[in-house]
């Protein structure tokens, strides 16, 4: 079963709408609470990630049985060196980012930490797409 | 269990209900549906907030209590009353005038809910250290409890263990009573509720095998006979208010009110009312948007039991009354005398067993029946006009399509799909009027000029 969100970058009273719905999604699955919790932590991070960064993104969720499978595509400045990106604490969010309490650099390894399987791919000046899969046995 | 009925307070009274949509478009958990006319509350799903009490145009719901006889059952007759209960008093009655009356009433004794106020604060200090999901959630309102139970099951770990003042003060002043001599089947212990949630922690509770509450007396019929005794006194009463009375500080009295316990923890507090607000920000903490949050107080009513369903005062005169109130015992700190040898006792009956999810959102048990059921529920959807009438009996077309899913209503008995299908020649016109017969009540499409706002309203 599929569905998709549109992410507007710069909107951060917006950031969390589709992490929300994914999690009612789950709820409504009967999908154990800690693995929902692990996906719903991952996605939220992903969604501010465009928020933060890019002009704009969409989410693609596609759950069977098995697995919930997320990609997140978005057009934006990109990230130059991944490795540096998948650093904790590494950030290049501007300060008035960090003022709002996002930025704080745990973004993508905390993405990480909460998926069971994650691609990146990137390139400088177009965007970034996430791919983030999770088992849901 | 997950599939038993939990015992709810709040009820309809069918004579008084008319069957309209105020109680089903607020339920916060969206719990109730029109059948036949009357609203009916799903049990599982009910948190017992009070909000369709609240907004009901002909006060059709009522929250059940026991019979004030019951009292009479035992020797020994214990009223325990929550600092609100005074506070909706004009300020020139005094606590000591209210106590003697609710003792003229009948009870033998009067004592305080909050008199347990500090051991239970150092109880959920000492029990914040050993729970390490962050932010704890206070357990002190029970309409909350529930409401992380149905809709937040991914939360109930973060539900601090430790009893509230209600059933923290009942084992005390049992305890005492004990220890005084009497018998424990002589004495019955009955609280004076401020709002619904209460009685059905009473009759249900959670983290306990039974409530050491013995039975529930609404404020609203005890305020009224307590201002009517106090009334229709002549000079001063025939006894005293009870040895219990004068000795609560500032953060007794203040501790059921907005920020009542949230000064009091450790860390980065938030305290919250209001059920909706609730709500938002337990789907923040549920996201982890809120990382370095230590403890929440939440509350289901806004001012908190100020604003239970089963006060009578006006919330913020009630609040008003409290500060008031606190400010002049402002010198009082501490633990109340008489509980000071019983710390230890106490310490041990203090602890909440763990509380189980029972999540009322799913579809189906089974992930790939609940897979297949959200698809139809999105091809409905295709379907129902997303108006969110109501006029189905159900509180939105996403609730509708869940129901049909569910087998609890059919697609016709959305208006809307009616006209299309009497359009297409695939409803008898006739058919389409049983359907609404079936939700709103026979006859009720007939002219009645009695309802509420017709011209001939109320005879």
């Amino acid at each position: 079963m599929e569905f998709r969100y549109e992410v507007e970058g710069g909107n951060f009273s917006r950031a969390g709408h589709a992490s929300s719905a994914v999690k009612k999604i789950l709820k409504q699955l009967n999908v154990d609470n800690r693995i929902i919790k692990r996906i719903v932590v991952a996605l939220y991070e992903g969604e501010v990630n465009v928020v933060a960064h890019a002009h704009k993104g969409s989410i693609l969720v596609d759950i069977d049985e098995q697995r919930i499978e997320i990609k997140i595509e978005d057009e934006g400045p990109g990230i130059p060196d991944i490795d540096l990106a998948m650093q904790a604490g590494y950030s290049t969010a501007s300060a008035a980012v960090r003022e709002m309490g996002f930025g704080a650099g745990m973004g993508l390894p905390n993405i990480k930490k909460n998926t069971d399987e994650l691609k990146i791919a990137s390139e400088v000046g177009k965007g970034t797409t996430l791919e983030m899969i999770t088992y849901l046995q | 269990m997950a599939n038993d009925q939990f015992y709810h307070a709040l009820k309809v009274d069918e004579s008084l209900c008319y069957g309209c949509t105020h109680c089903m478009n607020v339920c916060p958990t969206g719990a109730i549906r029109i059948r036949n006319g009357k609203a009916s509350i799903r049990k599982n799903w009910c948190v017992d907030c009070g909000d369709c009490m609240k907004v009901c145009p002909v006060n059709a719901f009522y929250v059940e209590q026991d019979d004030f006889d019951k009292i009479y059952d035992y020797k020994y007759r214990v009223a325990l009353v929550p600092a609100v209960m005074i506070g909706q008093f004009p300020s020139n009655i005094s606590e000591s005038q209210i106590f003697s009356v609710m003792r003229e009433l009948g009870f033998t004794h009067v004592f305080q809910t909050e008199h347990t106020v500090d051991i239970i604060n150092d109880a959920m200090i000492e029990a914040a250290r050993k729970q390490s999901e962050k932010p704890l959630i206070s357990s002190f309102c029970p309409a909350v409890v529930r409401l992380i139970q149905v809709k937040f099951p991914a939360l109930v770990d973060q539900i601090l263990l430790v009893k509230p003042p209600i059933d923290a003060s009942a084992i005390f002043f049992r305890k005492k009573l004990q220890d005084e001599g009497i018998p424990d089947e002589e004495i019955g212990i009955f609280f004076v509720t401020p709002c619904a949630a209460k009685i059905a922690a009473v009759k249900s509770p959670v983290g306990e095998t039974k409530s050491p509450v013995n039975g529930v007396i609404n404020m609203d019929f005890m305020y009224n006979k307590v201002y009517h005794g106090i009334k229709n006194r002549s000079g001063s009463g025939v006894r005293s208010p009870g040895e219990n009375l004068p000795n609560l500080g500032p953060k007794h009295i203040k501790w059921t009110l907005t920020n009542g316990e949230a000064p009091h923890m450790r860390g980065r507090c938030l305290a919250i009312d209001e059920i909706h607000n609730v709500i938002d920000i337990l789907e923040k903490v549920e996201n982890d948007e809120i990382p370095d949050l230590d403890f929440l107080e939440l509350r289901a009513c806004d001012e908190s039991c100020a604003g239970g369903v089963l006060v009578v005062g006006n919330r913020f005169l009630t609040v008003e009354r409290l500060r008031k109130r606190a400010e002049l015992f402002k010198d009082i700190h501490g633990i109340p005398e008489d509980l000071a040898s019983y710390v230890d006792f106490m310490k041990t009956r203090l602890p909440l067993k763990p509380l189980d999810p029972r999540s009322m959102l799913k579809l189906d048990e089974d992930m790939s029946v609940a897979l297949r059921k959200m698809q139809q529920v999105r091809k409905l959807m295709c379907y129902l006009p997303g108006i969110d009438c109501g006029a189905c009996g159900a509180p939105n077309c996403l609730s509708l399509a869940q129901d049909i899913v569910q087998k609890e209503a059919q697609l016709s008995s959305c208006v809307f799909i009616q006209r299309t299908m009497e359009k297409h020649k695939k409803l008898h016109s006739d058919h389409a009027i049983r359907i609404i017969d079936k939700v709103w009540g026979k006859d009720r499409l007939d002219k009645d000029c009695t309802k509420l706002g017709a011209k001939d309203e109320g005879t």
